[in-house]
């Protein structure tokens, strides 16, 4: 399902101007990060796709759907979005309650609405902690129920907000996976990240925002290598990224893969050549 | 000298069956940036709240062993006393934010209105603050109608501001950019510099192996070791353990099995992992300077 995106404008009623005109286009089963710097827009631009922030001017298309003209109910067939704290997120009693809550609003029938709810809790890991209550989890554990919570209700379009705050490298590594799934079913996935490493190791199309807005997008290494620019909204390229321009790489790396690669041609490049 | 001295610690949660740390036993001199680092779980909330008298005073709950800070002992003292000496930065901010002020300005006085901080000063000592943590622009905005980070940044400062002995920080940048991580953490280290005790939950090891001088890695409510931030962060222990390293030090380790790694010690900075890897690449054309 296409996102158009055009000339949007956004004004807050306390007059902050949080988007000044953004145009953008995201095909289905893209899988994009937004970056930037805090206050840049990120997440008022986001909350445009699911009509929980109406445009000032522009408009947003979701597939056929202008945002203006459905409610933020009948776009959450479409959209889902995990928010960036899943305190604001959790009310049931217990993780599977909670987690059936989106697809059995949306109607799906009984069968449904279990075969969802198995295979949400499947792929985030939480399939033995059903009957636990959200509030008894550990802080990790209630960010999956987040995911899981959204993920059952099988939209089309999923979007993460700062998903890997305050997670440890083991529960980043589930939530990379959870990513990885969604986009082996062709869906679309929009994640804000502040940790510009797991951006660089999970997405392959890259967005950077400043003051509301673009300043750069395209393919993750391209953007990723912009310094200079990614510096004006408040980000450090990846650490493998950084050490490759420091050590003289001819072309912009971002995972350990490709910085092994990288070495060691270089290596044999500069190596003394004896016969 | 230690102003910070934790000794035999063993503290249980109420209603929970098992202590979340146990038998921890920690010294932090005057001045000292002691970063904690350990997975989800581990304890490290629940250390920062130990030290900064949340527990047991606000949490409740079984604590054993003593908790020293600044003089003070934890069990016989009100956390009154504690306030003066003290200061904790929560990790999510809106926990943290008062929700009795209309303003930034406001909400950063508020500590100092409570402890009868002349007007004067108090006007000083708020813009000060907010100059160091670069949020003047912020200050006649609502603390909730910020961003994650800038109420991040916020939160911090209104800690700041009191002058704390002792600044205990929950991840306090966990939802900041990246620049702006790194130059709170830059902040945090001047304040170590001029003579503050800093105690660190943080989960970005690149920054703490910049910046602190000690660290204490902390595994299921134990310390499983302490010392310097580039032998503990490098750690084989460490990475078998569910603990989060930096990208240089994960690639440099993977470097090392093929041989492209020379040196014996693991990178955690950049200029550590430059340093290394120019051993790899011997060209005399080699451009890896600063």
């Amino acid at each position: 399902m296409r996102i158009e995106i055009s000339n949007l404008h956004f004004t807050y009623p306390t007059g902050v101007e949080a988007l000044r005109g953004i145009s953008l286009t995201i095909e289905s089963g893209e899988q994009v990060a937004i970056v930037g710097q805090n206050g840049s827009g990120k997440t008022t631009l986001v909350k445009h796709l699911n009509g929980l922030l109406q445009p000032t001017s522009g408009y947003v298309r979701i597939g056929d759907w202008d945002t203006k003209e459905h409610s933020v109910a009948k776009l959450a067939r479409r959209v889902g979005y995990v928010f960036q704290n899943p305190d604001e997120q959790l009310f049931s009693k217990n993780v599977g309650t909670e987690v059936a809550f989106g697809p059995k609003n949306l109607g799906f029938s009984g069968e449904q609405v279990q075969s969802q709810v198995k295979d949400a809790l499947a792929m985030t890991e939480l399939s033995n902690k059903m009957e636990t209550n959200p509030y008894d989890l550990s802080p990790t554990w209630r960010k999956m129920a987040a995911l899981a919570s959204v993920i059952s209700m099988d939209t089309d379009i999923v979007i993460f907000d700062e998903p890997t705050t305050g997670q440890d490298a083991a529960n980043i590594a589930r939530i990379a996976n959870v990513i990885k799934t969604l986009r082996e079913r062709g869906k679309t996935v929009i994640t804000i990240t502040h940790d510009i490493d797991f951006c660089a190791e999970n997405f392959e199309r890259v967005i950077a925002l400043s003051q509301g807005k673009m300043l750069l997008d395209g393919k993750a290494n391209e953007v990723l290598g912009q310094a200079e620019l990614l510096a004006t909204t408040y980000v450090d390229p990846p650490q493998l990224t950084r050490l490759g321009k420091r050590l003289g790489f001819k072309s912009t790396v971002r995972t350990q893969d490709e910085f092994l690669t990288e070495l060691k041609s270089s290596e044999s490049e500069t190596r003394p050549h004896t016969s | 000298m230690a102003i910070v001295e934790l000794k035999n610690v063993t503290y249980k949660y109420p209603l929970t069956d098992s202590p979340i740390l146990q038998n921890i036993n920690l010294q932090v001199n005057e001045g000292e940036f002691v970063a904690v680092v350990g997975p989800n779980g581990a304890g490290k909330s629940t250390l920062c709240y130990t030290i900064a008298g949340f527990v047991p005073h606000f949490f409740k709950g079984e604590l054993t062993g003593t908790v020293e800070v600044a003089g003070i002992e934890s069990q016989t003292s009100t956390l009154n006393e504690w306030v003066l000496n003290i200061g904790l930065a929560f990790q999510n901010p809106f926990n943290q934010i008062s929700g009795a002020k209309y303003t930034v300005y406001e909400e950063i006085a508020f500590g100092l209105e409570n402890i009868g901080v002349p007007r004067e000063e108090m006007k000083a000592r708020v813009e000060e603050a907010m100059k160091l943590t670069g949020i003047s622009d912020l200050a006649d905005r609502s603390p909730y109608s910020l961003s994650g980070g800038q109420q991040q940044r916020v939160a911090l400062t209104s800690i700041l501001v009191m002058q704390p002995k002792v600044l205990v920080l929950d991840e306090p940048t966990s939802q900041m950019d990246p620049i702006g991580t790194r130059e709170v953490f830059g902040v945090i280290r001047t304040m170590a510099e001029n003579g503050m005790t800093v105690i660190l939950a943080e989960h970005k090891v690149e920054w703490v192996a910049q910046f602190a001088d000690r660290v204490v890695a902390l595994h299921e409510g134990q310390i499983l070791l302490e010392g310097n931030p580039q032998e503990v962060l490098t750690s084989d222990l460490l990475m078998d353990n569910g603990f989060g390293i930096s990208r240089y030090t994960s690639t440099a380790r993977e470097a090392k099995k093929q041989g492209l790694w020379k040196k014996d010690m693991l990178p955690v900075t950049l200029d550590d992992a430059v340093e290394g890897f120019a051993l790899t690449l011997p060209s005399p054309d080699w451009r890896g300077k600063k």
